[in-house]
């Protein structure tokens, strides 16, 4: 064994001031969303929430669905469902949030992180980031695999840009809400299937896979006030795909961006806070 | 000596539901010395470091670290300190590099300064080979190490080592000793629990005996072995012999009544531990025409001094283990 200083005075450890800056907080969720891509990456399951997947649903909803769907106006079910498929890979792979945060909770690391001086909720942001940085991947794949199949875009790159964009704000904010389940959950197993619950139906009960037209009308008006309607509807617009509207549009049908961009930023809005508040009362005896 | 706590609680008292893991606890450790919590499981040693390491707040009482309250200043607190915790607490799906290095940064290093310090101990802890993979396939014994240079990235001058050497081979245990002693030599203040006598003998300058959440004892090891009583002799004869030719031979040396056993072969009996007693008594039994197969003069163990207080040994259950 070498013999190395084992307890150097530490200068370069004082933080500027005495509550931590700006910075030191932002450097705090760089680290731990570089954590959360190494388990990401290291993590078959999840790794596959964004590779695997997204290329499995494409080409199964494409060639299957697509064989015996014929949507009003004759317009491509390909056109049709890409925006779909994207909006639902991003939303069941939002869960990943929730189950991650409880497996961190379940083992020991949380409790070493309580004793460093670093900012709590890094924790909380630093989880989200890593996963909205493998949503988009996620995106891309979809994007990828709807081109090999001929899925094209019909507006300019800026709008198709945007599109993408909009789907990931609201994968976002959906992560800040599965963050609470997770925070919810006893065990990591219980955040999954409570998770599966709220997601599933929140994926299917849309417009993402068919138009909401043929809908029996009580489910119809449950589809179009989904967020998930409302993003995939902007997607399509923002793509330049075609978007069967119903005859009498409620308003989030009306206005999908609108409702998209009030969606998202109101799920931020309640859930950050509200996953903030659960992560300190767990971590708090 | 001037004091100059570097850790000071009083009267800390936590309860988790119907238990009592803290009862009223005051402790008190010096810079640059090792105090040991020595107790039993479920005594309440691991809620007291919880509550110095600011991850409990009290139900009553205060405490103190490096000169901060725990509860008012919990951050100012995280910046001088290291913790060991009595579970391994690594993250799995890291590399032994990427864990000290993630701890490092969080303890506001920069990225290069947690990659140097990281590859230094490592090296310290004989992990430069397996720093490069996950730690979820290290040994108990490796994660252990790992834990312990964790503590030490950030060079802190106050460690809390809840049962550091707890599951540890011997060889694994000395080295742990080893860096302990090293760090105290530089002035760095410990805080040990443990549940072994001799872990506390060999590292702590005071020990503070907890039971039911509250200190029974205190004092240097020497003080506490006294406060028992002194030392004991024990002679074991090569035959048999009579109580009538064994007491008068020792009568002049010990301080209380001989007890045989063995039909007179083994002799135990209290002494002042003198200097050249072994020799004294040995003269002393030749004179009497006895044969001494063996002699000792025994200085009490902590295990002693534990029974002593609280009737029962070490490592037996008191209570509840209190996990939160």
């Amino acid at each position: 064994m070498s013999t190395v200083e084992l307890a150097i005075t530490a200068a370069s450890r004082e933080r500027v001031g005495f509550l931590p800056s700006l910075a030191a907080r932002a450097k705090d969720v760089v680290v731990m969303t570089r954590r959360n891509l190494v388990h990401i990456l290291r993590e078959p399951m999840q790794l596959s929430d964004v590779t695997v997947q997204p290329v499995l649903f494409t080409v199964l909803f494409v060639y299957v669905f697509g064989s015996g769907m014929s949507l009003p106006g004759g317009a491509s079910y390909t056109a049709f469902v890409l925006p779909g498929l994207l909006t639902m890979n991003l939303v069941t792979s939002s869960m990943g949030t929730g189950v991650g945060l409880a497996q961190d909770l379940s083992n020991g690391m949380v409790e070493r992180f309580r004793t460093l001086p670093m900012w709590r909720a890094s924790v909380l942001v630093g989880r989200t980031v890593a996963d909205l940085l493998s949503a988009a991947v996620c995106s891309a794949v979809v994007a990828v695999v709807g081109l090999a199949v001929g899925w094209r875009p019909g507006h300019a790159l800026l709008s198709v840009l945007a599109g993408f964009g909009v789907a990931l704000l609201f994968s976002y904010a959906l992560a800040w809400a599965t963050a609470c389940i997770g925070l919810l959950a006893k065990e990591p197993e219980s955040a999954m299937s409570v998770g599966f619950v709220v997601i599933f139906p929140l994926a299917f009960v849309s417009n993402a896979l068919v138009p909401t037209l043929h809908m029996p009308s009580w489910l119809r008006v449950i589809a179009d006030w989904n967020p998930v309607s409302s993003v995939t509807a902007s997607v399509r617009d923002l793509f330049g795909n075609p978007n069967p509207l119903p005859l009498h549009g409620s308003w989030p049908v009306e206005h999908p961006l609108g409702a998209a961009l009030i969606w998202s930023v109101a799920l931020i809005a309640v859930a950050a806070p509200f996953a903030s508040f659960l992560f300190r009362r767990r971590t708090t005896d | 000596m001037a004091t100059h706590p570097v850790i000071e609680a009083e009267g800390l008292v936590k309860r988790y539901g119907g238990v009592q893991a803290l009862a009223g606890l005051d402790v008190t450790v010096e810079k640059g010395t090792v105090l040991s919590l020595l107790g039993p499981n479920g005594a309440g040693k691991t809620t007291a470091v919880r509550v110095l390491t600011t991850r409990t707040v009290p139900d009553c009482g205060s405490a103190r670290v490096a000169g901060y309250d725990v509860v008012a200043h919990p951050a100012q607190v995280r910046r001088k300190i290291g913790v060991t915790a009595q579970d391994v607490t690594m993250d799995g799906l890291l590399t032994g590099v990427q864990n000290l290095q993630m701890i490092g940064e969080l303890s506001g290093l920069s990225r290069r300064d947690a990659a140097r310090r990281a590859r230094e101990l490592l090296e310290r802890f004989d992990l430069s080979e397996a720093g490069g993979r996950v730690a979820k396939g290290y040994s108990g014994g490796m994660r252990r190490r790992l834990d312990l240079a964790a503590s030490l990235v950030a060079s802190p001058p106050v460690l809390f080592l809840d049962e550091p050497t707890t599951g540890l081979d011997p060889t694994s245990r000395a080295e742990v000793w080893g860096v302990v002693e090293d760090l105290v030599a530089q002035g760095v203040t410990v805080l040990l629990t443990t549940q072994y006598l001799d872990e506390a003998d060999r590292l702590a300058k005071r020990v503070v005996v907890v039971d039911h959440g509250k200190a029974i004892a205190e004092g240097t090891p020497a003080e506490l072995k006294r406060s028992v009583g002194g030392a004991r002799l024990h002679v074991t004869l090569s035959a048999h012999a009579s109580r009538e030719t064994v007491v008068p031979a020792l009568a002049p040396y010990v301080t209380g009544d001989p007890l045989l056993s063995e039909g007179g072969r083994q002799i135990s009996a209290p002494v002042n531990g003198e200097r050249g007693l072994a020799t004294l008594v040995v003269r002393a039994l030749d004179a009497a025409g006895l044969l001494v197969d063996d002699v000792e003069v025994r200085q009490p163990s902590l295990d002693d001094v534990f029974f002593a207080l609280t009737g029962q040994p070490v490592g037996e259950e008191t209570g509840e283990e209190v996990a939160a």
